[in-house]
């Protein structure tokens, strides 16, 4: 242990070349004879491509080639694919319609792929894309996902009768049933979870190039996970196979899970390159970021909530409709199923739950993975429903929480999964006292005598994190395993560095896994590089997301430092002729027990390199070691967030006036990294539950696509957070960490909108609540209230 | 961006010659509005002439009773001008409102009256002010410059050189900001002079920045917010978009008069 080692906030190594301009993303890399991609894009929701007349763009200055659908299909370029197979009750398997990278004959929503122009600069690549003249067939299109299923919609593909994709379930249905029939209350609620633009600040981009000396290709992509996206592109697309392909994602400047996916432009562009044997570059800007990067959330739900006459929770039950768009993204199928309906029982003892999920196609961008991915949509259900049903009940809506949370762990709820530590109850009391609680009378009060509406909101959510356990996954449909690899090479000198499969877009992994290392190893963390985002560096990963680097990724690094421990022991033994169980290690130093021989680690580093003490017969020289570490179960991070809202009657405009969060990340590695973790979640769930809500109109246009009408969470928009920690730790994986990526987004919209209709008296407003939103759910006010 | 020429003129005789010489070039003010829509390819100017390198249009300065603003200051110089402060704070607080710091120390009072956005402030504290619109040409009153979403009376060849608003008893802008955005998706600016109450109103019109007739005439008759409380409010000619129906504006055009009156 050193000071700065886990536990230690150390300010993060990597913000110096951040904040100093001195970062390399994918924009800031120019390859000799680059030129420059655009993608002509559908205008339409839905229509049939008659033809495209690409002659007079051609013609245009600088133009280097141009190719359609037809042209990688005539070079056998395979589709993106859906990497998770899920079955729908029936036991058929998911019906998807192929997805080109580039349109074959149709496009289906605004923003889908027709065509792309190459040229020597980048307006000319404009200028001639302005040229191509598609006609189109403009179709119907649908929109709506609680609607798209009925017939007479149009049909998104011919695969998916209905347009719906599956119909999943999970859980007792019989038992959830019996549990109604008995129970003393029930609670109904019809959420809509609103869909959200990812909007990372670095817009996607790529670069493909060519070597034709050695028939190697080379991607430099905006990815969270560059071995997963050489993967796709090697097996599935047929680019290359995987070692001519290499694959590089630089420095990237936020993902949110919308970087986890293979998308159209980077298959494209590396395909390409080798067909014009030139690099190919393409960036996106902010308008084809709203259109294309994959959108988030978007389910239609309705959720029931069983309850006897004391008070205990006896079932619960949803039906969600959740929208795919208009084709299945990497892992979109997934999101809505398996990262959702496993986590519908939140901290509670919950006997019997049933949930079932159409997955379904619509004329709009495809829906993904966004920060929390599924479960900030379960919390949402959950937190909502036991909110409601404590005010239903005449119950404080902490104490009816406490009343029903799970206390025994191992828990094993009726969905999956089986929690393994936790204590709900020492996170509710420390957040009832942090906010103030016994005191929120005295505020509203207060509130009331300004003419101002105060409510207050709790979100007591769990999530499962560390995905995850490679056959846990793939029982359940997964096509790869989620596991994560650890190289550590030890230089002669004693410095280290570290390949992860782990890859960081703003987490500050060259700052936490240098401090893991500084832990194990005793080495300062200016000793410690952190390698990762490329394939030709680290052999294999399984990149981040799912709050999974530290719990996965970091345990890695911990079993591969485990295994340079013992090999310096066996050299440390020998340049110290003792034997190899009489060394211990500690702080940096080897030494021999009973005697006062020490070295420390660089000089045993130094010794198993230049190998003149030890017999290499049965001692191999070098200091290297890797790990693949497989988790042993989820994480399952949790807490309580209480959000305290004041509400202007006269505008509707919500302030958030206090927020309190209490979460159990079990061992902090940099509570100061992950207090900022927490800032942001909570900033995004701020957002999606206040201001942001992508639109489209019934044609399927994309009515937010822009800045100017969606809005997003800024700084004067949240107040300052009052966060605290508390800690059971992780028994499944060796740091004792759980993950904290996403909570707040999980945790925040759920709180919210508890505290909104908390301050209304009433339960009638969707996310978001705009200030329009709330004035009108201001004017349907009980009278009592109102006054 | 399309290719385009870019003229850069160090006087008015300068640029009065680069417009006769490149019919439909367009004027850069600061181009908080221009550039965008040059970047997104939705403008297409050929010529593109810049007033940035005039420094007669430059410039705050008070006389007989009005302030005097050269056309191409800066949102941020009247925000932070002693002169605008004393003599109308209200003024500066509305520039000091306008966007964000970069857009405030580029944009200008010229440029976004020229402009006319229906979302723009300074539209509203031209017309409730009385202000007159200097031109290369001519002298315009407030009243008969603004004629529509992004319209003016301004002639092709027309440049704002200052504005004259003439120095109120009581001058407040209050503004309801679209959450997105952040322009005005309500703003009424009221001004108390000896020749009566004006009150305009931004951001909500069909056709842009107008005023409120009875609201004028309920605080001549009492200036205070209780004289125009439960004013109704004409829902018919406001515009209705996803973040504002007609008549939550209609609604928000009553809190937003009753705050600025204060």
């Amino acid at each position: 242990m050193t000071d700065q080692g886990i536990g230690a906030s150390v300010k993060r190594k990597e913000d110096l070349r951040f904040i100093t301009g001195k970062g390399q993303y994918v924009d800031d890399i120019n390859r000799q004879g680059q030129s420059y991609a655009i993608f002509v894009r559908s205008p339409h929701a839905h229509a049939n491509i008659k033809g495209i007349d690409a002659k007079a763009a051609l013609a245009a200055p600088g133009v280097l080639a141009i190719f359609t659908g037809e042209d990688l299909a005539a070079d056998k370029i395979g589709g993106l694919i859906c990497g998770w197979m899920i079955h729908s009750k029936d036991g058929s398997p998911m019906k998807a319609g192929p997805h080109p990278a580039l349109a074959q004959g149709k496009v289906r929503y605004v923003g889908d792929h027709v065509a792309v122009v190459i040229a020597e600069t980048l307006d000319q690549a404009k200028d001639a894309a302005e040229k191509v003249a598609v006609d189109y067939d403009v179709l119907p299109a649908a929109v709506d996902p609680a609607k798209t299923q009925r017939s007479g919609q149009p049909q998104v593909h011919a695969e998916a009768p209905n347009n719906t994709v599956y119909q999943w379930h999970l859980g007792d249905k019989d038992a959830v049933d019996a549990a109604f029939a008995k129970a003393a209350h029930v609670t109904k609620l019809d959420i809509v979870n609103n869909r959200l633009v990812p909007n990372a600040m670095e817009p996607r981009a790529a670069i493909g190039e060519y070597d034709s000396g050695t028939d190697n290709l080379t991607l430099w992509t905006t990815s969270q996970n560059p071995h997963v996206a050489r993967l796709v592109l090697s097996a599935f697309v047929g680019i290359a196979p995987e070692h001519k392909l290499r694959v590089i994602a630089p420095d990237v400047g936020g993902g949110f899970g919308s970087k986890i996916f293979i998308y159209a432009e980077e298959t494209v562009c590396i395909w390409a390159a080798r067909k014009i044997n030139r690099p190919v570059k393409w960036t996106a800007d902010r308008s084809e970021a709203f259109y294309s990067d994959a959108h988030g959330r978007d389910h239609v739900t309705t959720a029931e909530l069983a309850v006897d006459k004391a008070g205990t929770i006896l079932a619960l039950r949803a039906n969600t409709k959740a929208n795919l768009g208009a084709y299945l993204s990497t892992f979109a199928s997934s999101v809505p199923t398996y990262l959702y309906a496993p986590l519908l029982s939140g901290q509670y003892n919950i006997p019997a739950i049933y949930c079932e999920v159409d997955g379904v196609y619509t004329n709009t961008t495809p829906v993904d993975a966004y920060r929390g991915a599924g479960r900030p949509e379960a919390t949402f259900v959950i937190e909502r429903l036991v909110e409601v049903a404590a005010r239903e009940t005449g119950r404080d809506p902490a104490e009816f929480r406490r009343q029903n949370f799970i206390t025994q762990f191992p828990h094993q709820t009726p969905v999956i999964m089986a929690y393994d530590t936790g204590d709900y109850a020492a996170c509710l009391d420390k957040a009832l006292a942090m906010a103030d609680y016994k005191t929120f009378g005295q505020r509203k009060a207060a509130s009331a005598a300004k003419g101002k509406l105060r409510g207050i909101g709790f979100s007591a959510y769990i999530e499962a994190c560390g995905i995850a356990p490679s056959r846990a996954v793939g029982s359940l449909g997964a096509g790869v395993g989620l596991w994560e690899s650890a190289e550590i090479r030890v230089n002669p000198v004693g410095t280290v560095e570290v390949l992860t499969g782990s890859h960081s877009h703003g987490q500050g992994h060259e700052t936490t896994m240098a401090q893991i290392i500084s832990s194990k190893l005793g080495v300062p963390i200016d000793s410690v590089s952190i390698v990762h985002g490329d394939t030709d560096k680290v052999q294999m990963g399984m990149g981040t997301y799912g709050s999974r680097s530290g719990a996965v990724g970091g345990s890695a690094i911990v079993k591969a430092a485990e295994k340079v421990i013992a090999k310096g022991k066996r050299v440390a033994a020998a340049c110290m002729e003792v034997e190899e169980d009489q060394v211990d290690f500690e702080a940096g130093e080897f030494s021999a027990r009973g005697t006062n021989k020490k070295m420390t680690f660089g000089e045993v580093a130094l010794q198993a390199y230049v190998a003149h003490k030890f017999d290499p017969e049965k001692i191999e020289p070098g200091l290297k070691e890797t790990s693949f570490y497989d988790p042993k179960n989820f994480t399952f991070p949790s807490g309580v967030h209480i959000a305290e809202v004041e509400i202007d009657m006269a505008t509707g405009v919500t302030k958030v006036d206090r927020w309190t969060a209490v979460d159990d990340f079990g061992v902090l590695i940099n509570p100061m990294i992950v207090e900022g973790q927490v800032h942001g979640g909570i900033a995004q769930g701020v957002g999606q539950a206040l201001l942001e809500g992508a639109r489209y109109d019934e044609t399927g246009q994309l009515v937010t696509a822009s800045f100017m009408d969606y809005g997003m969470p800024r700084a004067a928009d949240v107040p300052s957070f009052n966060v605290a920690m508390t800690n059971t730790p992780c028994p499944s994986n060796p740091l004792g960490v759980k993950g904290c990526g996403e909570a707040g987004a999980i945790a925040a919209p759920a709180a919210m909108v508890n505290a909104i209709t908390n301050a209304l008296g009433h339960e009638g407003i969707a996310m978001p609540a705009t200030p329009q939103a709330v004035w009108r759910a201001i004017q349907k006010m009980p009278r009592k209230a109102a006054e | 961006m399309y290719a385009f020429d870019y003229r850069r003129p160090h006087s008015l005789n300068e640029a009065d010659l680069a417009l006769k010489a490149h019919p439909g070039a367009k004027l850069l003010a600061g181009g908080q509005t221009l550039i965008p829509a040059m970047k997104l390819r939705l403008a297409e100017p050929g010529q593109v002439v810049d007033l940035g390198g005039i420094g007669d249009l430059k410039g705050i300065t008070q006389k007989d009773g009005a302030i005097r603003i050269g056309a191409m200051t800066t949102h941020a110089a009247v925000a932070e001008s002693t002169v605008v402060a004393a003599a109308l704070p209200g003024l500066a607080a509305l520039a000091a409102g306008i966007g964000d710091p970069h857009v405030r120390n580029r944009g200008t009072i010229g440029g976004s009256v020229a402009n006319n956005d229906p979302g723009a402030d300074y539209p509203a504290a031209v017309l409730a002010l009385g202000a007159t619109v200097h031109t290369s040409k001519r002298a315009i009153g407030a009243d008969q410059f603004f004629n529509g979403l992004f319209s003016t009376v301004l002639e092709e060849s027309e440049i704002i050189t200052h504005i004259d608003f003439p120095v109120a008893e009581r001058f407040a802008y209050a503004k309801f900001a679209n959450p997105a955005s952040r322009y005005a998706l309500v703003g009424v600016a009221v001004a108390k002079s000896k020749s009566g109450v004006r009150v305009a109103v931004t951001g909500a019109g069909a056709s842009g920045v107008y005023r409120l007739p009875q609201a004028e005439t309920a605080l001549a008759a009492s200036f205070s917010a209780k004289a125009v409380d439960g004013l109704k409010i004409d829902a018919s000619n406001l515009m209705s978009d996803i973040h504002a129906e007609a008549d939550y504006r209609a609604h928000l055009i009553g809190v937003m008069l009753r705050r600025a009156v204060g």
